[in-house]
């Protein structure tokens, strides 16, 4: 047996790694001149390609715990940190132009980047509430810090602001309802309160008042209706890198604190959490989809068109079964995958003195460049659904999901919601393809965002005909750590 | 190399074109276009000679589904590539093949914008539409199904008329909604058989409301595409706006798709709801052919007048395929087809008038047999065909489903019989207007009578036309097994304990 501390620090490997060097970068960015910047931006690259390398090296199929049962390492938390950190590292490759023109191209912003990452390791790893909620409050920090990076930006600064007041109301109410449910359980740990729960001695007054709250706070996090308000706000005011990091890998975060929470925690309250889920899920779907009609900027519509997003996720969720769960898992990561080559179009398409924020903007690109303009139909028909894209087979494992769990008229309900929602996607597709061109400019990206597009956009296709290995990993990754 | 051909002829028939598309994209901008449109008429001669074949190897005697082929392809979900056709979707192959082939050459100069992207779309739409046709897992289906969409949509969105954003975002929205409620449909047959494949839907039980429902849902997607009244308002605004390649697509092939559907899908998995429901769809179809040809009858637009009298004849299509009877049926079926060429050939024929003039109204015409006499004596062939003059294969179809109709319900065969005056009113006062009586126009006066690639078109298309109109044989021998076939299992119900 070795030294109970060792084996601990072993478990948290990767986190380590994502740890120390972020202090590094920190530290060693005081020394570098503006000239030598990219030294931070390798290193911070190196450093997410060295902690999915460490996690997959360090994968076992079985859930062992850490640190007293606050840490866990099972296939679930590997796959999300891999995912994490492979995406992120993409979100590091398409910021860093932005970064350089808007002047934040600086050791601050890669620090913050790291720190958020290492704060949704914790979340994706956490077993029990402190765990969680130490995870959750690293994350959001830095996330509150890099909206308000660009500190002379009076829309972002607003941004930022919001973002704090609300985020910190919505974690206040977590932690109310997780002291709640320990005043009913005795226990922090989940598996103990699930313990608790099964035993069925628990004052259920109680335990429901704090499971409302838990859900709001995660509702919050997620961005899901009627907690959305802070999400349109915050997507279009912060800088697009901020924006794009926000959009997207935080989801895998907040996915995996939904398992941990309701399904792992939880889940003998189902029945009452559903509901909620239910209630969000549906109220998700009609706004975000009707409002994003209305948008014309496209930050603020994909604001809107992750809200959507995120009612579809709860499909799978609220289905309360292991089927409804991989597919959400699946969703999620076919809507990062998609949403970072959105964003990260609009990086790719901005440059010194135009950045790209109207959906006009997008007029004629098919004629500037008849490559990107394909990406992003891609990924545009992939966020509507449509096949042979990737984001079909997303909508579909949900919906079969909650189908199975007999949810018919919901299921019925989300498609028809999914037509509308459908429209403003083809209007990119109109804008993109049938317009002329107000802006005849060359677009002449750098080559590793030209390779990193193709291969995303190239993914989003290939993944939609060949679905079965992601389909795999999320079965796998669920049925190893969900009982 | 025979034997990859005999057991992949399907997979080849799908992926030719799709692949010869994505080798004209790489041709790039209209500085290439020389080499597109070779490139283009190569990859669609070559998977037309793929898909021959499927004809000359199809045991006729056979109803089942034959050149089968089958890979596991998202096990997850138990669902296969499984590829199959019968009597009824070869011809329906071929068509698509051939129609390909006139496309491309119809736009040869006509498109000069971006053409290496128009021809590839139409290659890529062809191997998409040839995969509906011959897929026989229902998320395959589904996938073919909805990606064409996609092609068509940029089809008429970039190279389309004046209006065209609004035509083509109603078009996929229209089509979208109707392929959504089929998905849950597909979804629900899932978890009652934990399978895709269309075979195991064709042997399930399912209580008769259930059925309705089921039925509901596949009418929503394939009533759509057909387009049934009161669905079909979409058509007249795609087929206007749309290029004439575009417009030659959908109503040869792509409104064939949604009686393929019915033929394949909502029948055999419904067949008790396809029974309970027949008074209905034959309403609906009656009203597709008397009203629509009124509607019809008083266009002032070429296009929109071929528009309806596509929605009009496609309701001698539902009308056979619900009387559940031989006649009806395999009238159904030749109709189909001979529709794919008549309907194909006018929509040339006024693409051939608006790359003149640029101008669809038919007031705007007038003599045009003075100025255009090999022309005028094509398109009033067309015109006789449409109004199923014996003869030509529009006589076949229509003949076949008024006899169907007549052994159910004389009713039936007397509204369906008054298209045969309707249709004749609305094609030939038409014809009338724009090709005799004086010189309408300085215009007129000018028009250049028809060159040789057009010659080539129009030609084909009525050596078709006259072909299965005179010795229509080759078509019904080979749908007469399936139909049986399709027919016998119509017949038994498929309600709980009735087997």
């Amino acid at each position: 047996m070795p030294n109970p501390i060792i084996y601990d620090l072993m478990a948290a490997r990767p986190e380590l790694l994502v740890l120390c060097m972020a202090m590094a970068i920190l530290i060693l960015d005081l020394f570098l001149g503006y000239a030598n910047r990219y030294v931070s931006y390798v290193l911070a690259q190196v450093t997410l390609i060295g902690a999915a390398i460490l996690t997959v090296a360090h994968h076992t199929p079985g859930v062992s715990f850490a640190f007293n049962g606050m840490f866990v390492h099972d296939p679930l938390a590997d796959v999300l940190k891999l995912m994490i950190l492979l995406s992120s590292s993409v979100v590091l490759v398409y910021s860093r132009a932005y970064l350089e023109r808007s002047g934040m191209y600086r050791g601050e912003f890669f620090a913050l980047t790291l720190f958020a990452v290492l704060g949704m390791m914790i979340m994706v790893s956490g077993s029990h509430f402190l765990t969680l909620y130490m995870g959750l409050e690293l994350l959001s920090l830095c996330l509150y810090t890099l909206v308000a990076l660009d500190r002379d930006n009076a829309r972002a600064t607003e941004a930022a602001m919001k973002y704090f007041v609300l985020g910190a109301l919505a974690s206040g109410m977590l932690l109310y309802g997780m002291s709640m449910i320990y005043g009913a359980t005795g226990s922090l740990e989940l598996a103990e309160i699930r313990r608790a729960l099964l035993s069925g001695s628990p004052d259920h007054a109680v335990l429901i008042l704090g499971l409302v709250f838990v859900v709001a706070g995660v509702a919050f996090k997620l961005g899901a209706v009627p907690f959305q308000m802070w999400v349109p706000d915050v997507y279009h005011g912060s800088p697009t890198a901020v924006t794009l990091l926000i959009g997207s890998v935080p989801k895998f975060a907040a996915f995996a604190f939904v398992i941990r929470l309701l399904v792992q925690g939880l889940e003998p309250l189902a029945i009452d959490w559903q509901g909620m889920l239910i209630i969000m899920a549906v109220l998700s779907i009609v706004i975000g989809n009707i409002t994003a009609i209305a948008q014309t900027n496209l930050k603020r519509m994909l604001a809107y068109s992750t809200i959507s997003h995120v009612g579809f996720l709860l499909f799978g969720i609220f289905a309360v079964s292991i089927n409804g769960y991989t597919s959400s898992m699946f969703y999620i990561a076919a809507y990062v995958l998609t949403t970072l080559g959105a964003f990260g179009m609009i990086l790719l398409l901005s440059r010194q003195g135009v950045e790209i924020e109207q959906l006009d903007q997008l007029k004629g690109l098919n004629q500037r460049s008849p490559w990107y303009a394909f990406i992003m139909l891609l990924l545009m028909f992939s966020m509507a659904g449509v096949p042979p894209t990737l984001g079909f087979y997303a909508k579909f494992a949900v919906l079969q999901a909650a189908l199975q769990a007999g949810f018919v008229g919901l299921v019925i309900f989300a498609v028809l919601m999914a037509v509308i929602g459908a429209f403003y996607y083809l209007r990119i597709i109109k804008l993109m393809y049938f317009d002329e061109p107000a802006d005849i400019t060359p677009i002449k990206p750098t080559s590793d965002v030209a390779w990193v597009m193709g291969i995303n956009g190239m993914l989003v296709l290939l993944i939609g005909l060949m679905p079965e290995w992601l389909m795999e990993l999320c079965a796998y990754a669920i049925a190893q750590s969900v009982e | 190399m025979q034997q990859m051909l005999d057991t992949n002829i399907l997979s080849l028939s799908i992926w030719v074109p799709i692949l010869a598309g994505i080798l004209v994209l790489f041709t790039g901008d209209d500085r290439n276009a020389h080499i597109a449109r070779p490139l283009a008429l190569i990859g669609s001669l070559s998977s037309f000679l793929v898909t021959l074949p499927l004809y000359f190897r199809f045991d006729k005697n056979e109803g089942d589904f034959q050149f089968q082929e089958g890979y596991n392809w998202i096990p997850s979900f138990n669902i296969h590539y499984h590829l199959g056709v019968d009597g009824i979707a070869v011809p329906l192959i071929l068509l698509t093949s051939f129609i390909t082939v006139i496309v491309v050459l119809a736009g040869w100069e006509v498109i000069q914008k971006r053409v290496a992207q128009y021809m590839a779309a139409f290659l890529i739409m062809s191997g998409l539409m040839i995969g509906v046709f011959s897929a026989l897992d229902a998320v395959l289906f589904y996938v073919f199904w909805e990606a064409m969409l996609i092609p068509m949509f940029l089809v008429i969105g970039v190279w389309g008329g004046p209006n065209r954003v609004y035509a083509t975002i109603k078009f996929f929205l229209y089509t979208l909604l109707g392929s959504l409620l089929m998905l849950v449909a597909f979804i629900y047959l899932f978890h009652h058989t934990h399978s895709f494949e269309l075979i195991d839907y064709y042997t399930l039980q399912i209580p008769l409301s259930v059925q309705i429902f089921i039925f509901i849902a596949f009418f929503m997607a394939f009533a759509v595409k057909i387009p049934m009244w009161p669905v079909h308002t979409w058509l007249p605004d795609a087929h206007v706006e749309a290029p004439t390649g575009g417009s030659v697509v959908l109503a040869a092939i792509m409104l064939k798709l949604g009686a393929y559907g019915f033929l394949r899908y909502a029948m055999p998995i419904a067949p008790d709801a396809a029974h309970y429901l027949s008074g209905f769809m034959i309403t609906l179809s009656l009203i597709a052919i008397v009203y629509i040809a009124f509607v019809a009858l008083v266009q002032q637009d070429m296009k929109k007048l071929i528009a309806y009298s596509s929605i009009s004849h496609m309701g001698f299509v539902t009308l056979g395929l619900f009387i559940f009877n031989e006649l009806g049926m395999e009238g159904g079926i030749v109709q189909m087809i001979s529709h794919g060429f008549i309907a194909g050939a006018m929509f040339l024929c006024v693409g051939v008038l608006y790359d003149r003039m640029h101008s669809r109204q038919i007031a705007d015409y007038g003599g045009v047999a003075n100025t255009m006499p090999t022309f005028a004596a094509f398109a009033v062939l067309f015109a006789m065909a449409n109004t199923g003059l014996p003869g030509t294969s529009g006589f076949v179809g229509e003949f076949l489903v008024i006899l169907g109709a007549m052994q159910e319900n004389f009713w039936f065969a007397f509204f369906a019989a008054t298209t045969l005056i309707f249709g004749a009113a609305y094609t030939l006062w038409m014809v009338k207007r724009v090709f005799y009586g004086e010189v309408a126009n300085a215009h007129v006066a000018a028009l250049q009578d028809l060159n040789r690639r057009e010659v080539l078109i129009l030609g084909l298309l009525a050596l078709m036309v006259l072909g299965f109109g005179l010795y229509p044989a080759p078509l019904t021998e080979m749908t007469h097994a399936t139909v049986t076939h399709l027919l016998s299992h119509l017949a038994q119900p498929k309600l709980p304990g009735t087997i």
